[in-house]
């Protein structure tokens, strides 16, 4: 393993030896800056036509390349070749990092993560999107708020995602409870009902297992008590009392058996399958569970989907999606600026809801009847996305969320409390925020 | 050779075993070694001046954006374990997340070395009994050795998981996928299954080269089984048993996909050196991951000095080059009593003998 890592760095080194020669933009100086970091937007040409990369993450749908298709058919000229990365988010950004740290402009654009535009946009790698060619009006305001820093668009978003609670309709009212819970203390009472006649069920499960999803977890359990992970100023929060009773609810929740034991090892899948095949009555998850689940012809009619619930009232999911960031060292900015234009237009995005389900980012889109006709959880979604919060907006993002993870872990474990694991926790942001 | 060798009689040489081709052996592997050197020595140089560096991450706080550029840090990376230590708590208790990592590296190549040179000795001395569907059985048991770890790693983690064949086997509920002692064991438990064949296998070649004459004589000499397997075949199946060890040993230590793949990252509990490394690089730490990396590799390095000074480990067959010297000395002693030159031993190889 060390000597594919090291063959990388090799690779990545000799690609920067070579850009830096051909440039010969800067010294290699080791301590001072170089042009590369701070050569804002004055120079950058947004006229330039020509071939250019998109690159993004498996094409599971099949869309993406039809999209593809049609853009090269009616602009030859201006062709763009796609560059399917791999499935794993964290390869995708392994791969866009090594673009950014050899200053190679392979990915003109690429499919940005809302959690990665701090990390790319810090280090230099995106470029700067003016606000007068990459109009946002109209946009989700989360969304376009997740792809800023500073002040500043680095990316222009493209798809949005929130959370939902599935839940099993049938047996809802078969014990009679009639409407979707909003709170906690509302879902609980749910399911007494419910698993007073189902014994071997389990009331809710999330994505517990020690990953991203668990810090997509707890951010929506410290959001829907009331609390933040960061103040609007971009201050840690996270040992405030509303933030802990957040976490202090997950972690009773599993002690007291309203999440199952086991569902500390679930991902998405694995919270999905024990909710399809009658292991829990509440789930959370995305909006892909919606489409399998419906296509099983014994389960589709058997759940319904409703916002997320909180402590007092309707809870707030985490804000998940991506943008499309341009690469500060690409050529054919034009072309990107044309292609991503393109890409965003109200139709396309409602081919991407149709064919891909990929959450759009307009909002007006969440209100049309036609659309909300032919996908009964648009509107869900809509109130779903419009309510979440970002997670927290880190330079150090990969740190921030281990630490967050290391601490709610613990906390789930039951080796440390709630309140001891979020002050350390708190400790460790600040010093992370701190840069 | 036998022409070569009255030729160079008059010349003394240091090296018993060369046949005076020298200079044309060095020219016709130097394109290989000009690519090792490329591939290898360059990236290990690379990594060594890498890890005296601190990439900068102070952000400007007007634009937000981080000057590029690195800090000479002398041994900080290195030494960043006693004066920052990153404390993580793993299954021995609360400390470094390096040195926690170390503990487990070291755990894991103690007992899945062990626990697969006893299964695989066992593997061997089965397959190299004579039975009908012997054939089958080698296969079988290598079927494990040929899966990518990978592919194992996904597939005991599905049978690692909450509701999977472990539980049901063992008839209770643990969270192997969770993070804890028991994560440690899925690891063993799959490691021992992936490998314990490979030291099978050269076992079993080692096991091919014991004449049978030797156990007639032991069972003519009144031995039970028990005394064949220690004094006949375990003595005579070491140097191909030390290699295989050598060679897993070097393996473990360097584990990365098995954890990584089946119980993840962020997982203390079963975090090696390699996926700590790995981590410290994808978090554009290259200093710290390079310094990581580079203690391990000293760390293998010890190790497998250790194997080769203490268990005599044989792994470039030197077995003739040794004997040789020592008949050369001979030779020449009695040379020298007689007050002649000495005729010198030379190499009966024509090709380099690899142990095993």
């Amino acid at each position: 393993m060390s000597h594919a890592r090291t063959a990388r760095r090799v690779l990545a080194a000799t690609l920067s030896v070579g850009a830096l020669l051909v440039t010969a933009a800067c010294s290699s100086g080791t301590t001072t800056p170089s042009a590369g970091g701070s050569a804002s937007a004055s120079g950058t040409d947004w006229t330039k036509k020509g071939p250019i990369t998109y690159a993004q993450g498996k094409d599971t749908s099949g869309n993406l390349k039809g999209e593809i298709d049609e853009w090269n058919a009616a602009n030859p000229n201006e062709m763009v070749t796609f560059r399917e990365l791999p499935d794993s988010a964290d390869e995708q950004r392994a791969q866009m990092i090594q673009r950014g740290q050899a200053k190679s402009g392979e990915f003109t654009v690429m499919s940005v993560d809302v959690v990665w535009t701090a990390e790319f946009a810090a280090n230099g790698w995106l470029e700067e999107l003016p606000a007068d060619k990459f109009p946002t009006t109209g946009y989700l305001k989360a969304a376009v708020d997740s792809a800023t820093y500073f002040n500043k668009l680095y990316a222009y978003p493209s798809s949005s995602d929130g959370a939902f609670l599935y839940y099993r309709k049938d047996l809802l009212d078969d014990a009679g409870v009639m409407a979707a819970p909003t709170t906690w203390d509302e879902m609980k009472a749910a399911c007494d009902k419910v698993l007073a006649k189902n014994k071997s069920m389990s009331c809710y499960a999330g994505q517990h297992q020690k990953y991203e999803g668990l810090t997509c977890n707890i951010a929506e359990a410290v959001n829907s008590a009331g609390g933040a992970f960061l103040t609007p100023d971009g201050k840690p929060a996270v040992n405030t009392d509303a933030a802990i009773a957040g976490v202090q609810w997950m972690v009773d929740a599993f002690k007291t058996g309203l999440i199952p034991k086991e569902a500390i090892t679930w991902k998405e899948e694995e919270s999905r399958t024990a909710f399809q095949t009658g292991k829990i009555v509440f789930l959370r998850n995305w909006p892909y569970v919606y489409n399998i689940a419906s296509k099983d012809a014994k389960f589709k009619d058997k759940f319904a989907m409703a916002p997320l619930p909180g402590k007092t009232g309707p809870g707030v999911s985490t804000l998940g999606g991506h943008s499309f960031g341009i690469s500060k060292f690409a050529d054919n900015k034009g072309t990107a600026l044309a292609f991503v234009t393109w890409m965003n237009t109200k139709e396309n995005q409602i081919r991407r809801l149709t064919t891909a389900s990929n959450a759009p980012v307009l909002e007006e889109l969440y209100d049309d009847a036609a659309l909300q006709a032919k996908f009964p959880y648009l509107k869900v979604l809509g109130d779903s996305i419009r309510a979440a919060a970002p997670r927290p907006k880190a330079v150090k993002y990969g740190d921030v969320t281990l630490a967050i993870q290391d601490a709610t872990y613990a906390a789930l474990q039951g080796q440390k409390d709630a309140k001891t694991a979020f002050t350390e926790l708190q400790t460790k942001l600040e010093a992370l925020t701190q840069g | 050779m036998a022409a070569a060798s009255s030729a160079v009689t008059e010349k003394r040489k240091k090296n018993p075993l060369s046949d005076g081709q020298g200079t044309l052996a060095a020219l016709l592997i130097s394109p290989t070694m000009a690519v090792i050197l490329f591939v290898v020595g360059i990236p290990i140089l690379m990594s060594l001046r890498e890890s005296v560096f601190r990439k900068d991450t102070a952000i400007d706080p007007n634009t937000g954006l981080i000057p590029e550029g690195e800090t000479f840090v002398g041994l900080g990376n290195f030494t960043a374990i006693f004066t920052n230590p990153q404390l993580v708590p793993g299954v021995w208790g609360t400390q470094d997340r390096l040195v926690n990592a170390f503990w487990n590296t070291t755990f894991f190549t103690v007992v899945c070395v062990i626990a697969e040179t006893i299964l695989g000795v066992a593997m061997a001395l089965i397959m190299a009994k004579a039975f009908k569907g012997k054939g089958l059985v080698r296969a079988a048991i290598l079927v494990p050795w040929a899966i990518p770890t990978i592919v194992s790693a996904r597939m005991w983690g599905l049978i690692f998981d909450g509701e999977g064949v472990m539980n049901r086997i063992v008839g209770q509920q643990i969270l192997w996928l969770a993070d804890g002692p028991q994560s440690q064991w899925a690891i063993i438990i799959s490691d021992v299954w992936k490998t314990a064949p490979f030291i099978g296998l050269l076992t079993l070649a080692g096991l091919q080269t014991i004449p049978g004459e030797v156990y007639e004589a032991a069972k003519v000499d009144g031995a039970n089984a028990w005394q064949q397997f220690t004094r006949i075949t375990l003595p005579m199946v070491k140097p191909a048993l030390v290699v295989a060890v050598l060679f897993r040993t070097l393996d473990t230590m360097r584990m990365f996909d098995l954890p990584m793949g089946m119980i993840g990252q962020g997982k203390y509990s079963v975090e090696t050196i390699s996926m700590f490394a790995y981590i410290e690089n994808n978090a554009l730490r290259y200093g710290a991951a390079a310094a990581y990396s580079l203690l391990l590799f000293l760390y293998i390095v010890f190790i497998a000095f250790l194997f080769v000074k203490f268990l005599g480990a044989d792994v470039v067959g030197d077995d003739e080059l040794k004997a040789i010297a020592e008949q050369r000395k001979r030779q020449k002693a009695a040379a020298k009593a007689a007050g002649t030159t000495p005729a010198l031993a030379k190499s009966t190889v024509t090709s380099g003998s690899s142990s095993s």
